[in-house]
């Protein structure tokens, strides 16, 4: 009698079209292990069977390209024989279920994708979502996720030793049960020694290196591709359990394995564990591979054939070694203590062949499992969107009050409170560490720094999915050129709910249709990324969040600061004061925190304007002539003018006569704008003017102040020490 | 002067020494496998660096004091040799018995990072003679583990000893009597706290870690 009933079909989360497909692929029926090895190669997860037809209008090339989307990473060429490898992958559902260890495998995962092509990881930052902290019924359980998050991040960076530079951390009601836990990675390579998660070379050993395998994250992928309900918080022992003591070894063994030379493939343990890394390598080599499971290195007893294919335990490799050498590997894991075993070969059939001790288990065509995966054009309609298009009445009694309010709300307040819990500077690469517009981090082996900015708004994608991932690209390239770097490429996490209904599918096409726009308009091209859907728990949605993280360069120098330096300084406002109206002025902050309304359209966005912009900045910052960039983004210019002024410089300033009314002026939120101090304006506006981008003088540093005629008059003092404590206080209610 | 930076499993900092010595300072270094159980000897001086030695499991530094070439570092330090523990490398100095006290889980629990000020209480060390008594450095600091503590009678014999090198100006962590970096008897051995190695480049932020390499340049000069 068949034991793949529908029922376990169902419970494998493959649909009965997909079954059929396994079935007229295998040409028979698949055993319990090989149903297990198809559902989670087939998981929304590992396939991207939603999204992959959008994702394929993404622009993924330039001459800075080492290599794009598909492998583990994407590479880009910084010269002098060096590149630099990135990603940002999600690892939102484990963190729900369990903020520390779901936030800490989330680094450990995407640092194996670093690591397992030759590069040595320099940086992190995170980009990470909760619920608001004051809720009365939710803000409990949020501010233990949060806390969970940030420690679990902390937790397995600062052990293994790489810096978290930067990112961001934003707040809203839609991810009450659903956090956003996006992590980014970088780190350097030299060129000629690239490694790819290849199987080649038929007869050539299967070595599997590092941790045991355990029972933990049995179905991680399959999880990560269901809405959560009740019962999602039974999944727990589907999260796994990270090590970074281990994965600093398995990094510095693996780094030195490859140096040997012996090694000719390698790909991580990641999602779907030995399953998926046996067939990608596989499959994109043209090979087949043959294990048998007697040889993987065990942490308990009694596992079965199936949970040893599913297992997602953490901190282990694959490689595939020239045959012959594979003592030299050995070596290299004996002497960083970690378990390394020949564990099956490579052959010239195209198979995935799995034994247990010399008996099959498993026998799949390893291009069925990583590219035959159903591809669905899920139907889309009109973006699902719940708010007029008309503002509110509204009226401000208080500006300075307002300001006040915006400063020590959950998004634009002080993060010190986390990133101080992050080790920001070891390897003594950080020129610029959290809380800047964008990090630095210097590459030490070439005179080039590479500056990076994560960002998303989910606020604006909600309002307008097209223009918000416009806008979303549009500011972390602003935030690259802000520090003076020239954005050369781009990752992207593409953070949606339920791809089955058509109202959320639309947001998530026009997302990328616009964020493909952007990405081509500034000349990002998309290396690599991640799609994490189903962020839905008991049919809730999340705001629509694609976040994309902008990877620029610059020579390693002293950076320009965001805060003003010396009094008496020009103030300016490179793009001029911008222009909104009401409808436009819906997704602000201010609508946000103060109105706590959302409405109308994001801001509008002008590409060319938004690239002149960034032309110029670059140059007036490699002409020396600011002590001081800032650029303006959430909460607008007054918000940007109060943080400019922390280190206790602030600002008198006179805007010029405008039509917009005071809470437009001070809080919209138009892109394209940054506001710089100097002690050279007719050279800057002369810079600036090359580029035709406005370069207005609206006023002059003084210390201790924060001035604007006509609407609001403040300390540094009065400003600051709300926006400083916020985060702790609320943390602490 | 050719420093030796040991590497233990999990030492993350190793480097970053390595790097501020040869690039910064303008001396040697080499790398020295924990599984070594001698000193080379052109080796001048030896530094423990800061990381996650053994994961910090069990506490910090307490499996590092069981590798082997924690024996050849006391036989050079009882030798006379200069011997420097950032960070972790401090913790594996207090539980190998080469400094007393021991570092504790911070005050606020959390682990800390950011730029301290540091007082310079002696300049009678080799690590400190370049500077000046009562002089303000400027050092990040890096833990999770970094409150020092002892019996108040060892506290009372280090200060009768002139044996606290570093105080915390703001004292970031619940480390009694303020102390972030002490010297044994013989004033050869230092450990402390803060990271004097990514004080070295003016890009980081700030060069007075310097003062720790240069003291200890002149030290060996004078040797």
């Amino acid at each position: 009698m068949s034991t793949i009933t529908p029922e376990v079909v169902a419970a494998h989360s493959l649909t009965p079209d997909e079954y059929q497909k396994v079935l007229s692929l295998l040409g028979r029926e698949p055993s319990l292990t090989e149903l297990g090895i198809f559902s989670v190669m087939w998981s929304e997860h590992c396939s991207y069977k939603s999204s992959k037809v959008h994702l394929k209008k993404l622009p993924t090339r330039s001459q800075l390209v080492l290599l794009g989307p598909g492998e583990n990473a994407g590479i880009i060429d910084i010269g002098q024989g060096y590149g630099i490898a990135f990603k940002i992958e999600s690892h939102n559902h484990p963190s729900f279920i369990e903020p520390f260890q779901g936030a800490a495998t989330g680094v450990g995962g995407i640092l194996r994708d670093i690591f397992t092509m030759g590069a040595r990881p320099i940086a992190v930052l995170d980009s990470i979502r909760f619920g608001p902290l004051d809720d009365p019924q939710t803000g409990p359980r949020n501010r233990r996720i949060l806390e969970g998050v940030v420690s679990g991040i902390a937790h397995y960076g600062n052990c293994f030793g790489v810096p978290t530079v930067g990112g961001e951390c934003v707040f809203h009601k839609s991810y009450d049960g659903n956090p956003l836990v996006n992590v980014f990675a970088l780190g350097v390579i030299p060129k000629d020694k690239i490694f790819f998660g290849r199987a080649e070379g038929i007869g050539n050993p299967v070595i599997y290196v590092g941790a045991k395998t355990g029972r933990d994250g049995i179905h991680g992928a399959t999880m990560a591709s269901d809405e959560f309900t009740e019962e999602s918080k039974q999944k727990r022992p589907n999260v796994q359990m990270g090590d970074p003591f281990l994965e600093k070894l398995l990094l510095e063994a693996c780094l030195e394995a490859m140096y040997t030379g012996a090694v000719v493939g390698i790909q991580d343990m990641g999602a779907a564990g030995l399953t998926c890394s046996t067939c990608e390598m596989g499959s994109r080599a043209g090979t087949g591979v043959e294990i048998d499971l007697q040889y993987v290195p065990q942490r308990e007893t009694g596992m079965s054939p199936y949970e040893i294919m599913l297992s997602e335990s953490q901190e282990r490799m694959l490689l595939v070694a020239e045959k012959g050498r594979e003592q030299e590997i050995f070596d290299v894991f004996n002497k960083w203590g970690l378990d390394s075993a020949t564990v099956g070969f490579v052959t010239d059939d195209g198979m995935l062949r799995v034994r247990d001790h010399g008996v099959l288990i498993a026998e799949i065509n390893n291009r069925d499992l990583a590219d035959e995966a159903p591809i669905y054009d899920r139907p889309h309609t009109k973006p699902h969107r719940n708010v007029p298009m008309e503002a509110p009445a509204f009226a401000s009694t208080d500006l300075k009050a307002d300001l006040i309010t915006l400063l020590s709300s959950g998004d634009l307040c002080s993060k010190k409170w986390i990133y101080e819990q992050y080790d920001y500077m070891v390897r003594t690469n950080t020129l610029a560490g959290p809380g800047g517009d964008a990090a630095i981090v210097r590459v030490k082996e070439t005179g080039t720094s590479v500056a990076i900015s994560l960002d998303g708004n989910g606020r604006y994608c909600y309002l307008d999915p097209r223009e918000g991932a416009k806008l979303v690209v549009a500011e972390a390239c602003r935030n690259v050129s802000t520090v003076g770097a020239l954005p050369v490429a781009a990752t992207n996490n593409l953070n949606f709910g339920n791809p089955q209904r058509p109202e959320i599918m639309a947001q998530l096409v026009e997302a990328i249709e616009g964020m493909a726009d952007a990405c081509l308009h500034f000349e990002t091209p998309i290396t690599g990324g991640n799609v994490s859907l189903y962020n839905e728990t008991l049919g809730e949605g999340i705001l629509p969040t694609p976040v994309i993280g902008i990877v620029g360069l610059l020579p390693t120098q002293a950076p320009v600061p965001s805060r003003f330096q010396n009094e008496g300084r020009t103030v300016m406002l490179l793009g001029g004061i911008g222009s909104s109206d009401e409808v436009h002025f819906g997704g602000t902050q201010y609508a946000h925190v103060l109105l706590k309304q959302m409405w109308g359209l994001p801001p509008a966005l002008d590409m060319d304007l938004e690239k002149n912009v960034h032309a110029a900045i670059r140059d007036i910052v490699a002409a020396g002539l600011v002590e001081s960039a800032h650029d303006l983004s959430d909460g607008g210019f007054a918000v940007a003018l109060a943080e400019a002024s922390f280190d206790g410089i602030g600002a008198t300033i006179s805007l010029p006569s405008s039509a917009l009314r005071p809470e437009l002026l001070l809080f919209h939120e138009g892109p394209s704008r940054i506001l710089v101090s100097t002690t050279s304006p007719e050279e800057v506006s002369k810079l600036a003017d090359k580029h035709g981008v406005p370069a207005v003088a609206i006023g002059t540093t003084v210390k201790g102040q924060v001035v604007i005629e006509g609407h609001l008059s403040a300390t540094v003092e009065e400003l600051h020490q709300p926006w400083a404590t916020a985060l702790e206080s609320a943390l602490h209610a | 002067m050719k420093a030796g930076v040991v590497v233990f499993p999990g030492s993350n900092c190793d480097h970053d020494a390595y790097y501020a010595v040869t690039q910064n300072v303008g001396a040697q270094a080499a790398l020295l496998w924990h599984q070594e159980s001698q000193i080379p000897s052109d080796i001048d001086a030896i530094i423990l660096p800061g990381g996650f030695s053994y994961g910090d499991y069990l506490r910090c530094g307490a499996i590092a004091k069981f590798s082997p070439i924690i024996g050849a570092v006391k036989k050079f330090a009882d030798a006379g040799g200069l011997v420097m523990g950032f960070c972790n490398g401090f913790q594996i100095l207090t539980e190998s018995g080469l400094l007393p006290g021991a570092l504790i889980r911070n005050n606020n629990l959390k682990f800390r990072c950011h730029q301290v000020g540091l007082r310079v209480e002696t300049t009678n060390t080799p690590f400190t003679n370049a500077a000046e008594k009562g002089q303000i450095l400027t050092i990040p600091i890096a833990h999770g583990e970094g409150c020092y503590t002892a019996e108040p009678h060892v506290l009372d014999q280090l200060e009768a000893e002139d044996r606290v090198v570093f105080r915390y100006v703001q004292n970031p962590n619940g480390s009694l009597r303020d102390i972030a970096g002490i010297c044994n008897a013989s004033r050869n051995v230092l450990g402390m706290m803060p990271h004097p190695e990514r004080a070295t480049d003016p890009l980081m932020g700030s060069t007075d870690g310097l003062v720790v390499f240069r003291s200890l340049l002149s030290a060996l000069v004078a040797k």
